[in-house]
């Protein structure tokens, strides 16, 4: 129940001005209800595409396309978060964290289905052939097995109960982050502009971690 | 006690007597170009310089496959064409807008009796148009049958008369930022380059084509003059060509300079030689979502082609 209503105040007619004390909508909140309309707008064009017919002749492939496009884009954004709280000193940020893995995860699931589907059309023995012959493909799937534990491990249970493991495990997440962006590189055939792009913005980001942990071995100077 | 002294104006910034005296225009200029801009709208939304126009005097040709002709609309919004946008899709349409495909010159040159330059409609008069329904198989493992309407490459060359040393033909796409806009990027190394041995150019079934669905070829798709090989691969059909030479060895043609490992000089339609990356044993006749063919030998123009390359080792020469 939102804070703002109460058996006191619900039966009355409520203005704003009546309790200027209790401000009603947290940042965080915004932010977060602005995230999830910002990822899941790409998985409703994509179904509006779908049902406009819209989505070129090739649907297959451009679905394939845009779903990795868009699960390494939340990737990213989910290893934005630490920087973005250690540069603005806004702690409470890291409660979309999660939020960002997860949608990652969930375009990595529509990823995954488009490979088996549209590409392989349930065909076991070519995915399986994909999956030994081509690095691009094992890479790709290793990023998604990596976002898949991860995935189960998000729940506060499993932070409970992993204690100090969890932190060790959800490091994996960086690995998953070059894997990702390895997977696209891989796969384009000229014109590597865009991984570059991708690859570019993970290396400030892993590179900020770096930078970071590599200052606090040093020995305080006075 | 500091007083400034006010700068004198730099003679930089008077504007000239003409410029100040015509600055309604100046500013009537900007807000059209405002308007305009407005109502024009996307890029994508402007008319295409070259506009849907029939071809005149049509033959059929008997080497036309009866497989129904892929939508037109397909065919035009779904192509390769790195000089306008990287990778298949719509891009090619959308950035051919202001292509112009006149006056387009043509050279013919190297081992050959008569080289020549000609202007695009002089070097066609002599041929009639023929319609090639053709499928069109593209090494990214999806395919279209396309009603081609052109000339056989064989014509040609016998006009011009190769010497005994030509054993190749070379072919060269326009490089010209001007209406090519990527090639202003290096997403391949310009201008695109094709090659075929003389005997796959003078085969019946080569086709040097200037349409498709009876119309004039549009840009994306290679105006205004294209090589069509039905048995290859789609990147040995190079687009707006301006120049084709004669050679005595294989020239290196574009995708192969750019990765030697996954494209070959003869890139024959083959389900049985995988690219590095995918399958070739299937195959998307578009529009599909999914593999819904079965890639054939020489894309089902084996009877006519294998001939061409019987004794060769194809996993080889991929």
């Amino acid at each position: 129940m939102p804070g703002w209503t109460s058996a006191a105040t619900s039966d009355r007619p409520q203005t704003v001005t009546a309790r200027p004390a209790r401000r009603v909508v947290k940042t965080i909140t915004l932010v977060k209800a602005a995230l999830w309309v910002a990822a899941l707008t790409p998985a409703a064009l994509l179904v509006r595409g779908f049902f406009r017919n819209d989505l070129t002749a090739n649907p297959g492939d451009y679905l394939t396309d845009q779903t990795g496009t868009w699960m390494l884009a939340c990737l990213m954004a989910s290893l934005s978060v630490t920087p973005i709280r250690r540069l603005t000193g806004w702690n409470e940020i890291i409660k979309v964290r999660r939020l960002l893995g997860l949608f990652a995860f969930f375009y990595g699931v529509q990823h995954l289905l488009t490979w088996i589907v549209f590409v392989h059309y349930f065909d076991v023995g070519f995915m399986a052939e994909d999956l030994a012959k081509r690095p691009y493909i094992t890479i790709g799937m290793a990023a998604w097995l990596i976002l898949f534990v991860l995935t189960l491990t998000s729940n506060r249970m499993a932070v409970r109960k992993l204690g100090r493991r969890w932190q060790t495990l959800h490091r994996w997440v960086y690995v998953a982050g070059v894997a990702g962006v390895l997977h696209f590189w891989l796969l384009v055939r000229a014109d590597t502009s865009e991984p570059l792009r991708w690859a570019a913005g993970l290396s400030v980001l892993l590179g900020l971690r770096v930078w970071w942990a590599w200052r606090k071995r040093q020995p305080l100077r006075s | 006690m500091l007083i400034k002294k006010a700068p004198d104006i730099r003679s930089s910034e008077i504007t000239p007597k003409d410029i100040y005296l015509r600055r309604r225009e100046f500013i009537q200029g900007s807000a059209a170009a405002l308007v305009g801009a407005g109502l024009a709208g996307w890029p994508g939304d402007a008319e295409a310089q070259i506009p849907r126009t029939k071809l005149p005097d049509v033959k059929k040709s008997p080497l036309s496959t009866t497989e129904t002709p892929s939508e037109y609309e397909y065919v035009t919004s779904y192509n390769n064409f790195y000089e306008f946008a990287s990778g298949a899709g719509d891009g090619p349409k959308a950035n051919s807008k202001s292509f112009k495909n006149r006056p387009w010159t043509l050279a013919i040159e190297g081992l050959v009796a008569k080289p020549a330059t000609y202007q695009l409609d002089d070097f066609l008069k002599p041929y009639a148009l023929e319609e090639r329904v053709y499928r069109m198989r593209c090494v990214e493992a999806w395919s279209f049958v396309i009603p081609w309407v052109g000339i056989p490459l064989a014509e040609v060359i016998k006009k011009v008369e190769p010497t005994s040393k030509a054993k190749y033909v070379e072919f060269q796409t326009l490089h010209d930022v001007a209406r090519f806009p990527a090639q202003r990027t290096n997403s391949l190394d310009w201008p695109y380059i094709e090659g075929l041995r003389l005997d796959e150019a003078m085969h019946p079934l080569t086709l040097l084509a200037v349409g498709i669905y009876g119309e004039v070829l549009p840009a994306q798709n290679g105006a205004p003059i294209r090589l069509v090989v039905p048995w290859k691969y789609g990147f040995k059909g190079v687009k707006s060509i301006v120049k084709m030479r004669f050679v005595e060895t294989q020239p290196r043609n574009t995708w192969q300079i750019m990765s030697p490992r996954e494209y070959g000089f003869y890139a024959n339609v083959n389900p049985m030689v995988d690219h590095p990356r995918w399958s070739q044993a299937r195959e998307r006749r578009l529009p599909s979502f999914v593999p819904n063919r079965r890639t054939e030998m020489f894309n089902g123009y084996a009877d006519q082609v294998q001939s061409l390359y019987a004794g060769m080792d194809l996993r080889r020469n991929f």
